[in-house]
């Protein structure tokens, strides 16, 4: 690991004034520990923010609730609240990683993981996200975890996260502290980022932005919810495919819905189209199949993860029949 | 070595670090770098927990932090200023065992014995979780929400399963857990095949 200088600081102004290009904060770290044992990241200067007081879960006037970037994932996942109300979220949460990993890793950082692509990880290889204009390892390569959507020739990684997958079909908002102490909302769909010719970057936040909270949508999605993640083994694994999916029934038809995919692209990938498919519609599995055919029409996979497709569409069956049944 | 660098204060990325481990007041001088991992193993010779991976991938090196278990070797020490670390070593009180540690020495909870360390802390600290009423991603449902949980193997394994044993010994770290966590101590529930259904499983 490169050397670099520690600040450790329980003051967001001197946080945030500590901060230079070459800097990171520092929050669980899970992922940025590691990769920087991996060389793959190698800043000068840590900043420690895991003690900065953005570690509340708070319900707001209009219903909805509000999570501090700093509440580890265990924490916020089992917090009574989120369990009746966001339980699609607690599931996904939990589905991720290990115990130790989740008592460690924050709302804040898991928004910013970085892919595990092996060719960002392997400094030996090619990879534009890793080192800009170096080229895309993976495009030719060894491609059976990548991505069926959005990609560019630049870059096929996919996102890791399982939380985010829920929050793009819950609805969410983060907020971010900029440098100059104002602050800003991101729309959590424009807050990841599509590779495009900049794989670098994985989302929009500027240099020196610190995130403090995730707002939820109002919990209207709590009635039916699963979230079904295939992956390689049964536990302690990333995602192969996963969904996301969150409903309500009045008179008998989907009156509201969330669906969204994890392992799929750059970014947790809203099915928008199934989604308006289904809405109106009676929650059964013929309908379930009909949308799970529109999510996945436009799926462009590669030589090594044309499994994707055919598990994409048995997933989103799956996923909805389980959030239909749940509590039955 | 220690007070020699504090004394020079040579290095530009030097660390001050002040935690309790295992009850006992610690304090270091450390390059910015060093987990929490090597600070255990390599500055307070306390060996028992282990590098595996180094990665956060096997679980060797759980500890617990403030009564929660983490991975030592994806925590920097310069981040555990306060904290209260609890290892394998200070499991046991004096010469008496952790009743997690007889159950595992009872049901044969391990081969080689290099996972052990980790795989005690992990199942000590998923004792308190189920207390607690902690959901998992195998609960049936996460808005039924009660204390003191009486945990099935399913959820035992989803629950221990950031904690890989390369000897496998899967089936009797989950009775020894079992054994503290519901004083079950029954044989497990998986039985070999009988004659029948090994010729019928083979292919034809």
């Amino acid at each position: 690991m490169r050397p670099f200088t520690y600040t450790g600081t329980t003051n967001r102004n001197e946080a945030l004034k500590a901060f230079t290009t070459t800097s990171h904060y520092l929050s669980g770290g899970t992922n940025l520990v590691d990769l920087m044992k991996e060389h793959v990241e190698q800043p000068d200067q840590l900043i420690h923010v895991k003690n900065l007081q953005y570690n509340g879960i708070s319900k707001n006037k209009d219903g909805s609730y509000t999570i501090g970037a700093m509440r580890s994932n265990a924490d916020t996942a089992n917090h009574k609240d989120i369990r009746l109300y966001y339980p699609l979220l607690s599931m996904a949460m939990l589905s991720a990683a290990t115990a130790q990993i989740r008592n460690m890793a924050t709302n804040g950082g898991n928004l910013l993981q970085r892919t595990r692509c092996p060719y960002f990880f392997e400094t030996s290889m090619p990879c534009n996200k890793r080192e800009p204009e170096s080229g895309c390892g993976a495009l030719n390569g060894v491609n059976d975890q990548h991505a069926i959507f959005g990609y560019s020739d630049n870059c096929i990684a996919t996102h890791p996260s399982d939380m985010c997958v829920a929050l793009a079909a819950i609805g969410a908002t983060v907020e971010v502290q900029k440098v100059d102490g104002g602050s800003r909302k991101i729309d959590l769909e424009d807050f990841h980022r599509l590779p495009g010719d900049k794989p670098e970057k994985d989302s929009n936040l500027e240099p020196g932005e610190l995130i403090t909270h995730i707002h939820l949508a109002k919990p209207e999605l709590s009635n039916h919810y699963a979230y079904v993640k295939i992956r390689e083994r049964s536990s302690y694994a990333f995602a192969l495919v996963s969904v996301a999916a969150g409903f309500q029934i009045e008179d008998e038809k989907i009156s509201k819905i969330g669906l969204a995919m994890g392992g799929v692209a750059h970014k947790p990938w809203k099915l928008i189209e199934a989604e308006e498919f289904l809405l109106g519609k009676k929650p059964i599995e013929s309908n379930f199949g009909k949308a799970a055919e529109l999510a996945m029409k436009d799926a462009k996979p590669f030589e090594g993860n044309r499994y994707k497709v055919p598990m994409g569409k048995n997933a989103i069956v799956r996923a909805l029949m389980q959030a239909n049944n749940i509590g039955e | 070595m220690n007070e020699k660098i504090k004394k020079n204060s040579f290095l530009t990325n030097q660390i001050q670090v002040s935690l309790k481990i295992n009850a006992k007041n610690r304090s270091l001088t450390l390059d910015s770098r060093t987990s929490l991992l090597d600070a255990l193993r390599e500055h307070l010779e306390l060996n028992g927990t282990k590098k595996g991976c180094d990665h956060g991938q096997c679980g060797a090196c759980t500890v617990i932090m403030n009564g929660k278990r983490q991975l030592s070797c994806l925590t920097l020490a310069a981040t555990c200023e306060g904290a209260n670390v609890l290892t394998i070593e200070g499991l046991a009180k004096k010469d008496k065992m952790h009743p997690m540690q007889g159950a595992f020495v009872k049901h044969d909870g391990f081969q080689c014995g290099y996972c052990t360390p980790g795989q005690i802390c992990s199942a000590v600290a998923l004792l308190q979780e189920a207390k607690d009423g902690d959901a998992s991603y195998v609960t049936a449902d996460v808005r039924n929400i009660s204390k003191e949980l009486k945990l099935s193997e399913e959820e035992i394994r989803e629950r221990l399963s950031g904690n890989i044993c390369r000897c496998g010994a899967y089936n009797n770290i989950v009775q020894a857990f079992k054994e503290v966590h519901s004083a079950d101590d029954e044989m497990p529930t998986w039985k070999f095949a009988t004659k029948m259904q090994m010729k019928s499983a083979k292919r034809k």
